[in-house]
């Protein structure tokens, strides 16, 4: 551990800390309706759609709305990989996808997981990552922030009966947040080297006298709306890792900062419409707090290099380069992914499987804490209010008093909602990665043995009920049983915890808003941020503990012990 | 909910068309007027041809060449056999390999052996001797570069002071002690090394 790892991390969370608060004060704006700066385009967009943006939807509507919508884009995502052959923009001829793994991908990007079991190069078209895939990061992000910003309407006042409309909620963030942001963000990739262009592959004849093909396409734009969007389908199969998505320390700095910066933006904006920022602030310190101790975490863990490796010869500093990039080095790639777990986006930037057992571990945990650090774009914020729900729970039945949250009484129904979002995750990840470690297919998709390949496995159950999409890249994922298995666990993760998110909403938006008095619990303070960090990690955390134990934990004292599989 | 039928199609279809054509169609064109090396892949051209591009690694056989890190790519050859492919920038990826692995452990051991007798004695900087994320990592660490420049100036027949010098030339920096780290891109070092030996081999002559 050096200090220039410890300055990246600081470096890291003033940037981002830092822009969430302009950002959330806009963002809070915007899901009021006060934003108009591209009006004429939103109205024309009403207008070709025959939507009427004044039509105020209750938590029914729009959730049966949202379901709509993303069935409709499921169903095309769904075609345009079958069909891609026939389509335009097919510079090398990619054939169109197999049925199930077509089905697993357009589960994955329509639920912001963005899991991979394809190989980007020879199995998507220049046309399906554009009309395919990528609208997907763009509408997925958007309808998670939506639900993020019905959820906090419920909180604005008494007596509500709706949470706003849902088409107009997703045609202006992507308007007026997701696609400015991309496109500026696009040019400073581009000018790094990140390519864009519908040429084929590029032949080339090396220096040494050898042929070599090289891989591009329009990555620039993609890779921006990977990362703001907390999505992580990499244009290529190394994802951030490739020099094409991720050229220098400069373009991986940038890319951190989009897929964290929305994410902690959520509180702030959170607290600007409620009109209490410090309420806002708070759900904010939570996730930096559980977020900053991850960094620390990862970095520490590959910092300190394999001891197996370390005796046969290597060099101890810098660390752990096994699957790492020589421009990013350990700090700079400890860093992308703790945030893009932290966050639902799943990109890496170095390859997790390789990792040193507590340096996956950490990755891993933040997922089971179900990514509320600052978690997914939109999921995240609403996710994080589920465990705020939870924490004034026990606060209340601690002292016994009818808990409330910023004014609304929180009541059994609320709570019952609530664990139901938490533990249908945890059903998913553990009841999945058990069975399939049962099976015969299951143990061949695992590359490595050991402790290692239950690792592999519960990574995989993790990120995809979680909606990450980062894996232990070894698991081979493409057969039936993880295609379906993860593709199932992946629409579970996502619609059975939205739509008991916005059942809260709905039911909390109808109660009256109590006055604020001295007998109320303050949610604004640091006791209440240290209790809810202690309800994410004994919530959250602990029903993960045994399948950890036998995973990262038991490998880590067996590799001390110098065992190897 | 027939009724939300029409604004849920028609809103994907239209923001199919925005954001799935219009936009990277028009970014492209953008791209390709303003900032054309970059968004063609940044490919390097030796009179004219192109001979790689400087963020891509390439694959250098023999100790007169600068070495990479090793790639872990592998292919599938004629007879369906899973083989070696380092460096094959039409794919990408890592080995994946845990590190409690045999394969890991005895891999790099090998490549350990390798690198001392190529390159003498004493610890062996990591990146030389792990296979990178992506399989096409261009660089090497700074430190790793000095290490080979000797053995590279002994098969090149030219003075070793000459070679730790154009080393230390094309050495990237740590950008304000934090971004980034301190390496050498193989690729561009190489290429010099090439052009350097053109010039000596001509002023002998």
């Amino acid at each position: 551990m050096t200090f220039h790892g410890f300055g990246y991390i600081a470096l890291v969370l003033v940037l981002v800390l830092g822009a969430a608060f302009p950002l959330g004060a806009y963002m809070a704006r915007l899901f009021r309706g006060e934003v108009h700066w591209l009006a004429p385009i939103e109205r024309g967009i009403y207008r070709l759609c025959g939507i009427d943006p004044a039509r105020q939807m209750g938590w029914g509507a729009y959730a049966i709305a949202l379901l709509m919508f993303s069935v409709a884009h499921f169903l095309l995502l769904y075609a345009i990989l079958r069909l891609q052959y026939y389509l335009p923009f097919n510079p090398q001829h990619i054939a169109g996808m197999a049925p199930m793994l077509a089905f697993n991908t357009a589960a994955s990007f329509t639920t912001n997981t963005n899991w991979q079991a394809y190989s980007p190069e020879s199995q998507i078209s220049n046309g399906a990552q554009m009309f395919g895939l990528a609208v997907h990061m763009f509408l997925s992000a958007a309808a998670g922030i939506a639900v993020a910003a019905a959820l906090m309407r419920a909180f604005t006042s008494g007596g509500l009966k709706t949470l706003g409309n849902v088409y107009a909620d997703i045609t202006r963030i992507t308007l007026y947040l997701l696609l400015p942001i991309a496109l500026i963000a696009a040019v400073l990739l581009l000018v790094s080297g990140v390519p864009m262009t519908f040429a084929p592959f590029a032949q080339v004849h090396t220096l040494a006298g050898g042929v070599q093909t090289i891989a591009r396409g329009p990555v620039a734009l993609q890779e921006v709306i990977k990362n703001l969007g907390t999505n992580g389908g990499g244009f290529f199969n190394a994802n951030a890792a490739h020099p094409f998505e991720n050229p220098t320390g400069l373009t991986n700095l940038l890319e951190i900062w989009l897929l964290l910066v929305i994410g902690f933006a959520l509180p702030i904006a959170f607290g600007h419409m409620i009109g209490r920022k410090r309420e806002g602030v708070a759900l904010f310190a939570a996730m930096a707090i559980i977020l900053g101790f991850a960094m620390v975490g990862t970095y520490a863990a590959e910092a300190a290099n394999n001891p197996i490796l370390v005796h046969a010869g290597i060099a101890a500093h810098p660390g752990n380069m096994v699957g790492k990039e020589m421009r990013f080095g350990i700090a700079q790639s400890t860093t992308f992914n703790t945030a893009a777990t932290g966050t639902s986006t799943g990109a890496v930037n170095s390859f997790t499987d390789s990792y040193m057992p507590l340096g996956g571990l950490v990755p891993m945990f933040l997922m089971q804490l179900d990514e509320v650090a600052p978690g997914g774009v939109g999921s995240g914020l609403y996710g994080m209010v589920l465990f705020a729900l939870l924490a004034v729970f026990v606060a209340g039945l601690m002292v016994g008093r009818t808990p409330e949250y910023l004014g609304k009484k929180v009541q059994a129904k609320e709570i019952k909602l609530a664990m139901l979002a938490v533990l249908v995750q945890t059903l998913f990840i553990l009841a999945g990665a058990g069975f399939s470690l049962l099976t015969k297919s299951g143990l061949g998709s695992l590359a490595n043995a050991g402790p290692h390949g239950l690792s592999e496995m519960l990574y995989g159950w993790t990120s995809a009920t979680e909606n990450n999409g980062s894996a232990f890249a070894g698991l081979s994922a493409n057969t039936p049983l993880l295609d379906y298995g993860l593709g199932a666990a992946m629409l579970f993760g996502r619609f059975a915890v939205l739509i008991p998110v916005l059942a809260i909403g709905g039911s909390l938006a109808a109660k009256p808003k109590l006055p604020h008095s001295a007998g109320t619990f303050p949610t604004d303070g640091s006791l209440f941020v240290g209790l809810l960090i202690g309800v994410i990690i004994i919530l959250g955390g602990l029903q993960f503990m045994p399948a950890d134990t036998l995973g990262p934990l038991a490998e880590h004292y067996l590799l001390l012990a110098g065992k190897t599989f | 909910m027939i009724r939300e039928l029409r604004p849920a199609l028609s809103l994907v279809l239209l923001f199919t068309l925005i954001l799935g054509v219009a936009a990277p169609v028009a970014f492209t064109g953008f791209a390709q007027l303003v900032f054309p090396y970059q968004a063609n892949g940044s490919l390097i051209r030796v009179k004219n041809h192109a001979i790689g591009s400087a963020l891509i690694g390439q694959n250098f056989p023999g100790r007169q060449w600068f070495q990479p890190r090793p790639s872990a790519l592998t292919g599938t050859d004629a007879k369906g056999q899973t083989v070696a492919t380092p460096y094959d920038a039409s794919e990408s990826g890592a080995s994946n390999l845990g590190p409690t692995s045999k394969t890991l452990i005895a891999n790099v051991t090998a490549r350990i052996a390798a690198y001392r007798k190529a390159y003498g004695p004493g610890p062996v900087p990591d990146d030389a001797v792990t296979s990178s994320g992506s399989g096409l990592d261009p660089d090497i660490s700074l430190a790793n570069a000095l290490r080979q420049a000797p053995t590279v100036a002994v098969a090149r027949h030219l003075p070793a002071g000459r070679m730790t010098a154009l080393v230390k030339r094309f050495a990237m920096h740590r950008l304000l002690g934090v971004i980034g780290t301190d390496r050498v891109n193989v690729l561009k070092l190489n290429l010099a090394l090439s052009r350097m030996q053109a010039a000596t081999t001509m002023v002998q002559k």
